[in-house]
């Protein structure tokens, strides 16, 4: 009996290392993984909380359009009318709150129409694309279509 | 993302236009698929008594323990942010495969493979802590975990031990390897993946893969030291290799004649596929240089009696073949998949980088390093005992 034991020393050995490995890893776990964690799935709970308090960096067009009535009549019975004022401009709701204090940004009247019209098999057919190196002499787009009304 | 645009033909999702899975994820199913196939060699001995290939025997678990300790590099460099990857094991979520792979390649690495070379290496680890002086007698008796015992019948209980541990560590293979294939056959949105064969035709290949590298490892490391290989020993490694591959093939043939003769609304798409942009790596590669010609030479040696050194050119040549074959495969799996477009009516093309993060370079340093490993490995634990 005594001599068994012996032979299995090196044995209970590698299964105390073991058993510690797997002590440290539950340890580590414990300490590791954010106590809300899978309060609602998997993620951490209060990640909502997190998200709800940042601050909101969208106006809306609705509110762009209740200063800016001359933007509204200029793009008056363009196609450009289902894209909303922040795609083109970026977020604005400081500028909205108060506008003397920030101004949203002047696109580059070129880059940002390139954005949606360069050419581009991944794209529907029947929406208007141009080959910029053929089309517009290499010049700003709002040269020849005026920016908040492109149709010609 | 202009210039990738002049390789695409016909009409393709923006998401389709630039490959995701590079060459790195090519090297992880190729690499796994080593370490499952040197294990299931090295089992042959242990669990079927299959006594001539033992002098492969250590070699084949310490390869398989080099490749395995890389295999997950790929991903990481792929993937980027490798502290992350702790997470999966933190926060463990039970409905995904990939998630739960951690756990496997863990079980894996630890309690079959580095438990299993223990167990066989222990003897040696002793006596090796006995004989050396200074920080190398440290380093073994560490190893050894301070036990000094080698009698009878301690090894007797190691032997039994390790036995049960192979005994689990094939179908921990099986796992291993099938996993992967279980992945992209899993993705029914890909037909190129998608077929319930997918983890058996992987498996097979890994067999295959595996074989073959553990058959060139002998060769080469009994060039280095002098000594001739063990004819039996390889003779024996050839048949099997000839099986496997036999095996595998059929299923990929299986798979072909499947796809031809169902001719699903994807049939015409992938034909074209094949045909064109995976012409070279595919029929070429894979099928004629990498399968059906080492399954010739193999053949050729069973069938044909040869003199001992022809065998092994053969022998030499096929192994090597093979590896290419089946990097091909992986190719073709993985890169295959994301050349046309889901709507199957258009294709795109893979433009590797050279030294990029996912390019040339670093697969072939993630190649280079498992030799490395086995390297010190072996200088570490030698596998071979010095007469
Ligand atoms: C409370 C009224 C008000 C609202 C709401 C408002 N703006 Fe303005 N906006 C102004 C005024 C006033 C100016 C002129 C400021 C100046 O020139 O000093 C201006 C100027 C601008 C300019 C030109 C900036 C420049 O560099 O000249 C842009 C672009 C603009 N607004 C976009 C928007 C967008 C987009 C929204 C919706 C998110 C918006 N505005 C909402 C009042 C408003
Ligand atoms: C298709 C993109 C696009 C959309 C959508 C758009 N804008 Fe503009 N906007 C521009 C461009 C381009 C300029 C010109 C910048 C320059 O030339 O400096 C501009 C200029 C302005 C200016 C400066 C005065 C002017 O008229 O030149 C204001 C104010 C403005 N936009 C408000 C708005 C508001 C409000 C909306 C939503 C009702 C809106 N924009 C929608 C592209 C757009
Ligand atoms: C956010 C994407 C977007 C940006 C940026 C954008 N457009 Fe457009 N554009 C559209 C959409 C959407 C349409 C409507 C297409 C339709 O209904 O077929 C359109 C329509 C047009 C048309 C009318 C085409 C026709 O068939 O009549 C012209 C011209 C045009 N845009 C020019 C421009 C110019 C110039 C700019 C830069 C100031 C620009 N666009 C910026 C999305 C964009
Ligand atoms: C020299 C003047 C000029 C410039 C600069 C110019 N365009 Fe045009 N564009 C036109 C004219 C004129 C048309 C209408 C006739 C046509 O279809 O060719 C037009 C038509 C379009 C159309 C509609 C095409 C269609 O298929 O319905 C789009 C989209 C467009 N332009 C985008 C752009 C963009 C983006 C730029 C900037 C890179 C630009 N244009 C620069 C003159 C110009």
């Amino acid at each position: 009996m005594r001599q068994s034991l012996k032979d299995r020393e090196h044995l209970l050995r590698m299964l105390a290392l073991l058993v510690a490995a797997i002590a440290v890893f539950l340890f580590v776990r414990s300490i590791a993984v954010p106590k809300d964690y899978g309060r609602f799935g998997p993620f951490r709970a209060s990640a909502l909380d997190d998200i709800a308090a940042m601050p909101v960096v969208f106006a809306g067009h609705s509110a762009c359009e209740e200063c800016h009535s001359d933007v509204v009549e200029a793009r008056q019975g363009s196609k450009h009318t289902q894209i909303h004022c922040e795609i083109c401009h970026g977020p604005a709701a400081a500028h909205a709150a108060d506008p003397t204090a920030s101004k949203p940004a002047r696109p580059d009247g070129r880059e940002l129409c390139l954005n949606c019209h360069v050419i581009n098999v991944a794209r529907p057919a029947d929406f208007p694309q141009i080959n910029p190196r053929e089309h517009g002499d290499e010049g700003p787009c709002t040269a020849c279509h005026p920016h908040h009304h492109p149709e010609p | 993302m202009e210039p990738l645009l002049h390789g695409v033909q016909g009409f393709i999702y923006p998401n389709e236009i630039e490959l995701q899975w590079s060459i790195l994820i090519v090297l992880y199913p190729f690499i796994t698929g080593l370490v499952a196939g040197a294990f299931i060699l090295a089992s042959l001995e242990r669990v079927f008594n299959v006594r001539a290939v033992k002098p492969t025997y250590r070699l084949a678990l310490l390869t398989a323990l080099a490749f395995l300790l890389i295999a997950p590099l790929p991903l990481q460099l792929h993937l980027g942010h490798p502290e992350r990857s702790l997470e999966m094991f933190l926060t463990p979520h039970t409905t995904s495969a990939m998630a739960m792979f951690g756990f496997m390649y863990l079980w894996y690495l630890l309690i079959v493979l580095v438990l299993e070379i223990w167990l066989d290496f222990r003897r040696d680890i002793v006596m090796m802590a006995r004989e050396k002086t200074g920080a190398a007698r440290l380093f073994y008796r560490v190893l050894a975990l301070g036990s000094d015992n080698i009698s009878a019948e301690s090894l007797k209980l190691d032997d039994k031990l390790g036995r049960f541990l192979t005994f689990i560590g094939i179908p921990s293979a099986f796992l291993l390897h099938g996993y992967v294939g279980f992945i992209f056959g899993s993705i029914k949105a890909n037909p190129w993946w998608s077929t319930p064969l997918m983890p058996i035709v992987f498996l097979f290949s890994a067999m295959v893969s595996g074989i073959a590298l553990v058959m060139l490892m002998y060769m080469l490391t009994s060039w280095f030291r002098n000594r001739p290989p063990d004819m039996d020993c390889l003779d024996t490694i050839g048949r099997y290799l000839l099986y496997a591959f036999i095996i595998d093939f059929g299923l990929e043939m299986v798979d072909l004649l499947h796809r031809i003769y169902e001719s699903d609304e994807s049939f015409r798409t992938l034909d074209f596929m094949v045909r064109t942009h995976l012409y070279t790596s595919h029929i070429l590669i894979q099928i004629i240089l990498g399968t059906i010609l080492p399954i010739g030479l193999l053949a050729v040696v069973q069938l044909v009696q040869l003199q001992e050194s022809a065998r092994r050119t053969l022998y030499a040549i096929a192994g090597s073949l093979t590896l290419i074959g089946i990097f091909a495969m992986r190719w073709n799996v993985v890169i295959g998949g994301q050349l046309f477009s889901k709507s199957f009516l258009g294709y795109t093309t893979y433009k590797m980088g050279f030294a990029t993060r996912e390019g040339v370079l670093p697969a072939l340093v993630l190649m280079a390093l498992p030799f490395v490993i086995l390297w010190i490995l072996v200088k570490i634990l030698p596998p071979w005992r010095e007469e």
